[in-house]
């Protein structure tokens, strides 16, 4: 379905990353907001307080970021879109409820501003070391799906996909920003309404009688019902049948944590998004996300510069991994070069993929800054030599 | 002649009275025998029955432990969640569809040990949620450890020479947070607690009905208090109703009075009614407030 004109503010705009993210969840259908303040990621929630009462969206600021993920995922079995925003500490309070989400395929979006950390870190100043957080922060085994954007224009961008992407596969969508992302201010385009693709909440045909909350009826995804339309349907965060109710088996927990693991694994080729310029023949290959991949790509062009058959790769899903594509690139190209702005972890990531046939090399940042890219430059060149 | 011996005429099974509330094919349940907290389920679908609630616009929330396990049972939009994270979950709920009657079953570690900074500010704004707390003095579900709620001098496994901290009172932590009606029955008043709690689904804003259930597993049994039986005969010797009492005096010690009633019955604005007066005033014509069946657009 096309967007609902109400929440879309149609126009060129000079916006900031927060400020275009926000923007991009009204725009998605987004009419559930829950959040706690904290910087750099505020902006975001702020922007759509102001907006929110003019077209129907209730945003809440709760006592705290437990507060706000469980709220999140309430709202959502009401049909309605839901998201909540934060940083660091606050990402890493939201974890027990975005498993919660995950066990019930719950679709909501939660936007990580990420700054330097461990613990308090660096509250005003940029990181990129949430990502493994991202991926298996929660306890169990469950898949969620996550976006870095690079710029504010795909802040916006990416966060509407974020949106379409938890409606398709009912799992919490995050979208990984990073403080210089967030608080830079460039040009965002925003389409009419009727030019933005939005995926609706599905709701299930069958009559309460013939429903189960978790029958697959031959898809890779159960058909969703919401509260208050008569299903009185049950779901639970203990592992559970196609009835929603708890059962406490080791055959039942296979089955109930297979399907979790494989909706999104099998459909890997359809979520991942990458950018490559020149990889191709390329001797070294940079593997670069957020805002470390703008930093890169100028690395790359003194690098070929310099005489360096140099390619590059630019993570746009940071889940599910872009695992296919980067065993290939181990193949053809002698190393993989992966800056980022924390100690190396999706270096790691990079390292699984290649699986020895391509040399891997990180490059680490401990946040604050980013990376010089005359020391990816030299990089590159160490690498191919 | 055929003779029937009245012993062995068989009637047709009947249905339990309260079937259409309840998910039979769950039964038999989880709680031990002589356990609070079915009684409290009975009362609650007895009330819903009562109040004549559209039961596909009513759902419920349970946290986790013994009490949490209540939302499992009730034949309601049911949702399972999070250790202390029933209230927000609700919030979301009830931001996100208003017209819905959206009920919190849970138990006192749930609600005011993990979940105690909900408790308070769900309370503080107001918000449109019937919250039936159970109380049994201590975590069941783990085995028996020191809860908020425990009384002094009572022991648990974690407190095996006796509790030494002083416990929550709760119709005074809720009242004195800003909640415009606050009950506390036992499990021994089920007429009173089923009629409270038809009461309190007609009334607005955050309802906090406390009940007192008796935990023959663990707490009775760590404190030599007998069976569920001598559980309610307690409550029946122990138990002083006294309505609008002041919420500051009703605490409760391991051997005293257990002081029942309803607390605080006053009419206050809710968060709903907070937050579309104040937009309408600031906003005018400009504010568009979510429709009551929700923010989900249409298309789907």
């Amino acid at each position: 379905m096309k967007a609902d004109p109400a929440g879309v503010l149609t126009g060129a705009h000079y916006l900031d990353g927060d400020f275009a993210c926000g923007e991009g969840a009204m725009a998605a259908g987004c009419r559930f907001v829950a959040g706690y303040p904290i910087t750099p990621s505020t902006e975001v929630v702020e922007r759509i307080a102001h907006r929110f009462p003019t077209f129907g969206g209730t945003f809440i600021q709760m006592e705290d970021e437990l507060a706000s993920m469980a709220a999140v995922v309430g709202a959502s079995w009401t049909g309605t879109k839901a998201m909540t925003v934060t940083s660091g500490p606050g990402f890493s309070l939201m974890m027990e409820n975005i498993g919660l989400a995950a066990m019930m395929e719950t679709p909501c979006v939660v936007v990580d501003v990420q700054r330097g950390g461990p613990s308090t870190g660096l509250p005003t100043m940029v990181g990129q070391a949430d990502v493994m957080q991202a991926r298996w922060g929660s306890h169990g085994d469950y898949e969620v799906i996550a976006l870095c954007p690079q710029s504010p224009q795909e802040a916006f961008d990416l966060t509407i996909e974020a949106f379409n992407l938890a409606e398709i596969y009912r799992v919490p969508v995050l979208v990984l920003l990073d403080e210089c992302v967030g608080h830079m201010t460039e040009k965002v385009v925003i389409p009419p309404a009727d030019e933005i693709e939005i995926e609706p909440r599905r709701l299930t045909a069958r009559s309460p009688a013939d429903y189960q909350p978790y029958a697959l009826n031959g898809r890779p995804v159960p058909e969703f019902a919401r509260a208050g339309d008569g299903y009185r349907f049950h779901t639970t965060g203990l592992t559970h049948d196609e009835r929603g109710y708890p059962v406490m088996s080791a055959d039942c927990q296979e089955r109930c944590v297979r399907r979790l693991v494989e909706k999104i694994r099998d459909n890997a080729d359809q979520i991942v998004r990458l950018e490559e310029d020149g990889t191709e023949g390329a001797e070294v290959v940079v593997v670069a996300f957020g805002i470390t991949a703008r930093v890169a790509r100028l690395a790359v062009q003194q690098a070929r510069a310099r005489g360096v058959a140099a390619g590059f790769v630019r993570l746009v899903t940071l889940w599910p991994f872009a695992e296919r594509r980067i065993g290939e690139l181990a193949v053809t190209a002698r190393a993989l070069l992966v800056p980022e702005i924390n100690y190396g972890q999706m270096t790691l990531e990079v390292e699984r993929c290649a699986a020895g046939r391509a040399a891997v090399r990180g490059l680490f940042h401990g946040g604050g800054g980013v990376h010089d890219p005359e020391r990816i430059a030299d990089a590159i060149v160490e690498a191919a030599a | 002649m055929t003779t029937t011996s009245p012993g062995l005429v068989r009637e047709p099974p009947m249905e339990h009275p309260l079937a259409p509330f309840l998910r039979m094919e769950r039964i038999p349940h989880v709680w031990c025998p002589g356990c609070g907290i079915g009684t409290v389920v009975q009362c609650f679908a007895t009330a819903l029955e009562r109040a004549g609630c559209d039961l596909d616009k009513t759902a419920v929330v349970s946290g986790i432990g013994c009490s949490g396990r209540a939302a499992g049972y009730l034949k309601l939009d049911g949702f399972h969640t999070t250790h202390g994270r029933a209230i927000p979950f609700a919030t979301g709920l009830k931001l996100g569809r208003p017209e819905l009657l959206v009920t919190v079953i849970s138990g006192d570690g749930d609600l005011v040990g993990i979940g105690g900074n909900h408790f308070i500010h769900a309370a503080r704004r107001n918000l449109d949620l019937l919250v039936v707390l159970i109380n049994n003095f201590i975590y069941g579900m783990t085995g028996g450890q020191n809860a908020p709620t425990t009384p002094l001098t009572a022991r648990t496994s974690t407190m095996p020479f006796g509790n030494f901290e002083p416990p929550f009172n709760l119709p005074h932590l809720a009242a004195s947070s800003g909640a415009p009606y606050v009950a506390r029955w036992t499990c021994l008043h089920i007429r009173r607690l089923t009629w409270t709690i038809e009461e309190a689904i007609g009334r607005r804003g955050f309802r906090l009905i406390e009940v007192i259930a008796p935990c023959p597993t663990l707490y009775s049994r760590l404190n030599k208090l007998g069976t569920g039986l001598d559980g309610m005969r307690s409550y029946h010797d122990n138990a002083v109703i006294r309505h609008g009492a002041e919420t500051s005096e009703v605490a409760i010690d391991f051997d005293g009075p257990i002081v029942c009633g309803k607390f605080v019955d006053v009419e206050k604005p809710t968060f709903h009614q907070l937050m579309d007066e104040h937009y309408g005033k600031v906003l005018g014509e400009r504010y568009v407030p979510m429709p009551p069946s929700g923010g989900m657009l249409d298309g789907g």
